[in-house]
């Protein structure tokens, strides 16, 4: 059972205390957008075994959606950051590149 | 024969003698004994019947590890099945029986299979019952049936209670051995708040069986000084019976405490589950010894050498009066030495090794017992309990050179640490040819949150089996663990152990090497689920090379004890049979539990009324008062009717149907979903969220709204009012209140987090009452207030807030029932005294309250959907003839571009119909239409189905909606729908809306 920090209320809380929201930093495909890409959006999810971008919500504590940098093979987690953001920022980027040489966030997943 | 020796036994309290019941047979032990024991002092060794072939069975181990004394333990509501007698302490009046026998233990039916072993090979089953399908059901099921199950399920209600118990710590350190106390002690000098558990009754562990010396004294004495000394720590806390059940990801970790199996007559909840999170976990869980695999080794009498020295030292308890050692280590000489020191005779140590030495080995000597080096055993005879062992050379194929007369044998294969707790979060193993042992890899450790290590293993379960390095590697674990949560505080001397110098283990997997197949088929690897060496030969051979694959071919380390003997030997074999190193095959997969934990330790308290909290709203007492026949709605209870005198409930729903239609009707509608929206944003936002426009909804008016998700399926509906300027409440269904207000704090945050918007659930902040019915404006007017009620001052689809009589309320003209309806909406303070006033005032309009089979009746009757019957989640809104609800104006909304997939526009579609049978008879629910021929798979086609379907009390017949292929298209057309019993039955297709379809009665 994970443990995550709450960006917002400080929390570090149990993952009974959280739900999760699958990937993050999804962008939305609306009215308008090929077949492909609101295909993309709605139904491909990266899978990687490794840095993962996370969505969760604090939901048995102050309500809010924030998320997770996590290695999904070992469980370390490099950070957390509110939601609203379209990218992690520098600092948890940089932690990743420190943990795991070759990574960059341009390469995503 | 077994029996109790004269003046010995380190846990047992001779002067309290203890009585219980086996096989129902009174039998006495004493204070201290396990039930293993106090039946072995008995003479009492055979214990049970093993899996497959029914064989004999006796205790093999002194512990945790034991895969034969499994029994049926208590009675009645304390009755639980597989209970290991080696761990369960005797009290007075226990009760006892032995598992998988018929009719009796001694003489068992089920042992016929032993006879045709040779013809229930691994994968007996897949090979067996294969063909002809025709037997599948009627004659393999039943078989397997009859056969599946090792003990009998509880029949009564669990009488006992446990509980949860959350403890956060810096080091925990599973295990009391003189490792784990060395360790918390370390860690406990350092400041760190430390949690020391162990499975057992007692601490020390080995150590006090085999009595190495430790800062100069006796380990006993000094187990007691350390254990005195960390009871004296404030920041330390020690459970005994506590076992280290899992590791989980960042330092969570379940223990299992049991505390009153040992007293059942004490107070309080009998288990306790530990929900720990640590900082670090320090595992000095020790090591299990693994059996030789010789033909006849499960063979009652045939014992690991360490439990024999167990049951001598800490029980006194004798398992034979000859006992033949048989090793490939010096530490089973401790066993003969032990035996022979009490009198007992040894006749002969069976070292497979070609020779050793050391003092184990010179004591033996030097107390004249006979040791035969490079040699093993052939085979062991006997029944239901050893009589003699043959002698063979280990280099050969097992001809017998000697026969040696005995009625104990005791087997040391070497030691395995125990690493499941280590292994269960991820960490790895090493193989230690040297030492012939999986031990922790200490370069790949479970990580933690940081990407450290949060679990570190010290003694003998990392590997190291002398005392000088057990208590060094346990103090120095304890340290670094203290370090690693923060403490750094010096100090502290590692404690100096010491005992006899050991020669080196060889790796014997097979005795004797050469054993021909006569042999191996008869050398049990895994004694509960009868898996031999044959076994996991053969299976090498049919291909299942990989050691999950032969595990699950052969059952070998599937029984209830998961393999804790059998898996390194069985690995050892696959390895041999396929010409591989052991760490090239591996190992399967440690899966916590360690050993089983009961099923009420993992509910703790939530059983009956706490398993999960019960909504109530305003009216529920009320209601539980007046004949509510309750239906669950999610955590809510709702009435389904109001069940009066003498009535059925079918009658009391007809009865309520009529009621609203002819006079007035009240629903308790306080459990609908009530969402504030509001801010300068609030307008857009809802625009988002609903397919219909809500931002042009005038103050004061409400709308039927539809929601859809992403992909285009419509999820909730409801009522929006619009309050203000900037506020609207939003109506969701009684299921969806919570999900929709996730599901809006959602968009909210995570995608327009620019719009200024806040969202509140005040769903119990309100009781919603429905006044239905012809008769409801005169009776909201009977009890007074400051509103007009009237059509032209609050017109259908309209809302107004004011007083109704002294009530503070919020009145909307929405109507659910086709009825001219008000939802009155008050502060649920007030909601009992609301619905008590409405009754009163009402009885001369003959005002009676509904229920939801009521409230569903007459939103059929209108062709209304309901969310869950007319949807499953692959519905839109299209295939509800919704279309007026998708507004186009909206450049987008959620799910708007979803509805231009192909498979949406599909004209194809199944779509809302009303359904009515030619005989007026009721349509069965979630009945298919059937259509021509057979699909792939040869079950026959369909064209439709029933979403909803009623008798109508209002038209005094069946009623039904349904989806069917292009079914508006179809108009009058008479489909058939399949039953139950294999007939059909046909139904015309109509108009959902069934009465008053032009709307007159709600808009009066």
């Amino acid at each position: 059972m994970l443990i995550l920090h709450c960006p917002y209320c400080g929390v570090d809380a149990d993952e009974t205390d959280l739900h999760a929201g699958g990937q993050a930093h999804l962008k939305r495909e609306g009215p308008g957008s090929s077949d492909e890409d609101f295909e993309d959006y709605l139904f491909l999810r990266a899978n990687p075994k490794g840095v993962h971008f996370e969505r969760w919500r604090h939901v048995y504590g102050c309500g809010k959606w924030f998320h997770a940098a996590r290695c999904t093979a070992t469980l370390q987690v490099f950070g957390t950051y509110p939601a609203q953001t379209l990218e992690p920022p520098q600092d948890i980027k940089d932690k990743i590149a420190d943990a795991r040489p070759g990574w960059s966030w341009g390469d995503k997943e | 024969m077994s029996t109790r020796l004269a003046g010995k036994g380190r846990l047992i309290n001779k002067s309290r003698a203890v009585s219980f019941r086996f096989n129902g047979k009174n039998l006495s032990g004493f204070e201290g004994d396990t039930l293993a024991s106090a039946l072995l002092a008995n003479d009492q060794m055979l214990m049970g019947r093993s899996f497959k072939y029914h064989r004999p069975r006796g205790v093999v181990g002194a512990g945790a590890e034991e895969p034969n004394a499994l029994v049926n333990l208590g009675e009645g509501g304390q009755f639980e099945p597989n209970q290991r007698a080696t761990t369960t302490e005797i009290f007075d009046g226990l009760t006892a029986t032995s598992q998988n026998h018929w009719p009796s233990l001694e003489f068992d039916v089920g042992a016929i299979n032993t006879a045709f072993s040779r013809f229930l090979p691994a994968g007996f089953y897949y090979k067996m019952f294969m063909y002809p399908r025709a037997f599948w059901k009627h004659v393999y099921e039943p078989f397997i049936r009859q056969s599946a199950g090792l003990g009998k399920a509880p029949k009564d209600r669990d009488t006992s209670t446990y509980e949860h118990y959350h403890a956060h710590v810096d080091v925990l350190v599973v295990g009391g051995g003189i490792a784990g106390l060395a360790a918390a002690q370390a860690a406990g000098e350092r400041g760190a708040r430390v949690l020391l558990i162990e499975q057992g009754n007692s601490w020390g562990g080995r150590a006090m069986v085999d009595t190495p010396t430790i800062d100069g004294i006796a380990a006993e004495e000094w187990v007691n000084n350390t254990i005195q000394a960390l009871e004296n720590m404030q920041n330390v806390d020690l459970r005994l019976r506590c076992m280290g059940a899992g590791v989980y990801d960042h330092g969570y970790v379940l223990a299992y405490e049991r505390l009153t199996d040992h007293a059942p007559k004490d107070e309080g909840p009998r288990h306790r589950l530990w929900r720990v999170r640590a900082k670090q976990v320090v595992t000095a869980t020790g090591a299990i010894e693994r059996p030789l695999s010789f033909a006849g080794n499960d063979i009652p009498g045939v014992v690991l050498s360490a439990a024999v020295r167990d049951y001598a030292v800490n029980y006194g308890v004798s398992l034979g009066d000859r006992t033949v050692v048989v090793t490939n280590n010096d530490d089973a000489y401790r066993t003969a030495i032990t035996l022979k020191q009490a009198g007992l005779d040894i006749p002969a140590i069976i070292d497979a090794r070609p020779t050793a030495q050391g003092p184990l080995i010179d004591a033996a000597r030097a107390l004249d017992i006979r040791i035969e080096f490079g040699k093993g055993i052939a085979k062991v005879k006997g029944g239901k309990r050893v009589k003699s062992v043959g002698i063979c050379a280990q280099a050969g194929e097992g001809a017998v050179l000697e026969e040696i007369e005995c009625d104990c044998v005791a087997m040391s294969g070497g030691w395995s640490p125990v690493v499941h707790l280590w292994s269960h979060c991820g960490g790895k193993l090493v193989w230690d040819a040297e030492q012939v042992m999986f031990r922790p890899d200490h370069e790949n450790p479970p990580l933690g949150a940081d990407g450290a290590a949060f679990v570190a293993t010290a003694g003998v379960a990392n590997g190291h089996l002398f005392t000088a390095e057990v208590v060094a590697d346990g103090w120095a674990a304890g340290r670094s663990a203290a370090k690693a949560a923060g403490h750094v505080k010096r100090g502290g001397q590692a404690p100096i152990g010491e005992d006899a110098e050991e020669g080196p283990i060889s790796s014997v997997w097979l005795m004797p090497q050469g054993a021909k197949h006569a042999l191996r088929s008869k050398a049990w690897l895994d004694f509960q689920n009868d898996v031999k060496v044959s076994d996991v030969q053969l299976a090498a051979r049919e291909g299942f090379e990989s050691v999950e694959h032969a595990k699950r071919y052969t059952t070998l380390g599937m029984a209830t004890d998961q393999g804790k003997l059998s898996n390194i030997n069985g690995l050892a074999i696959l390895s041999q049979s396929l010409n591989d190193e052991i760490p090239n095959v591996g190992t399967t997969t440690f899966r916590p539990p360690y050993t089983p934990i009961s099923m009420g330790a993992i509910t703790g308290v939530a059983r009956d009324a706490l398993f999960q909290p019960i909504r109530k709203t305003p009216v529920s007492d009320w209601a539980n008062a007046n004949g509510a026949d309750n239906e669950p709605v999610g955590q809510w209870r709702r009435p389904y009717a109001y069940v009066r005198g003498g009535e059925t409930v079918h009658d009391a729903v007809n009865r309520e149907v009529r009621n609203a239609r002819e006079n007035v009707g009240l629903l308790d509608a306080s459990t609908l979903g009530k969402l504030v929206v509001k801010g300068p944003d609030a307008g857009k936002f809802l625009d988002l969220m609903y397919t219909n426009m809500m931002s042009t909804l005038p103050v004061g008016k409400c709308r039927y709204g539809l929601m859809c998700s992403e992909n285009g399926f419509l999820m909730d509906d409801g009522v929006v009012v619009r309050m203000d300027d900037n506020t609207w409440l939003c109506h969701t269904t009684t299921g969806g209140a919570e999900r929709i207000h996730a599901h809006m704090e959602d968009w909210l945050q995570c995608e327009w987090w620019d719009m200024q918007v806040y969202v509140a659930n005040v769903t119990e902040q309100y009781a919603q009452i429905a006044v239905v019915g012809p008769k409801a404006r005169k009776l909201l007017r009977k009890l007074g207030g400051d509103m007009d009620l009237s059509a032209e001052a609050l017109p259908f689809m309209q809302w107004k807030a004011g007083k109704i009589g002294a009530f503070d309320a919020r009145v909307f003209r929405i109507s659910f029932s086709g009825e001219l309806s008000y939802e009155v909406a008050v502060p649920a303070g007030q909601g009992a005294a609301f619905w008590d006033a409405l009754l009163e005032a009402g009885e001369e309009y003959g005002v009676m309250p509904y229920g939801t089979e009521a409230l569903h009746i007459m939103r059929a009757e209108k062709g209304f959907i309901m969310i869950g019957d007319e949807t499953d989640g692959t519905v839109i809104p299209q295939d509800l003839n919704l279309q007026w609800a998708l507004s186009k104006k909206k450049e987008d909304y959620i799910g708007k571009r979803a509805h231009t997939r192909s498979h949406m526009a599909d004209p194809n579609r199944w779509k809302l119909v009303g359904l009515e049978t030619l005989d007026g008879s009721v349509l069965p629910d979630g009945a298919y239409a059937i259509a021509d021929g057979t699909n792939d798979n040869g079950q026959g086609n369909t064209q439709g189905r029933v979403t909803s379907t009623y008798y109508s009390p209002t038209l005094d017949k069946g009623i039904a909606m349904g989806l069917v292929h292009k079914g508006p298209d179809r108009m009058g057309e008479v489909i058939e729908f399949n039953k139950v019993d294999g007939t059909t039955i046909a139904a015309k297709i109509v108009d959902p809306v069934f009465y008053d379809k032009e709307g007159e009665k709600q808009d009066v």
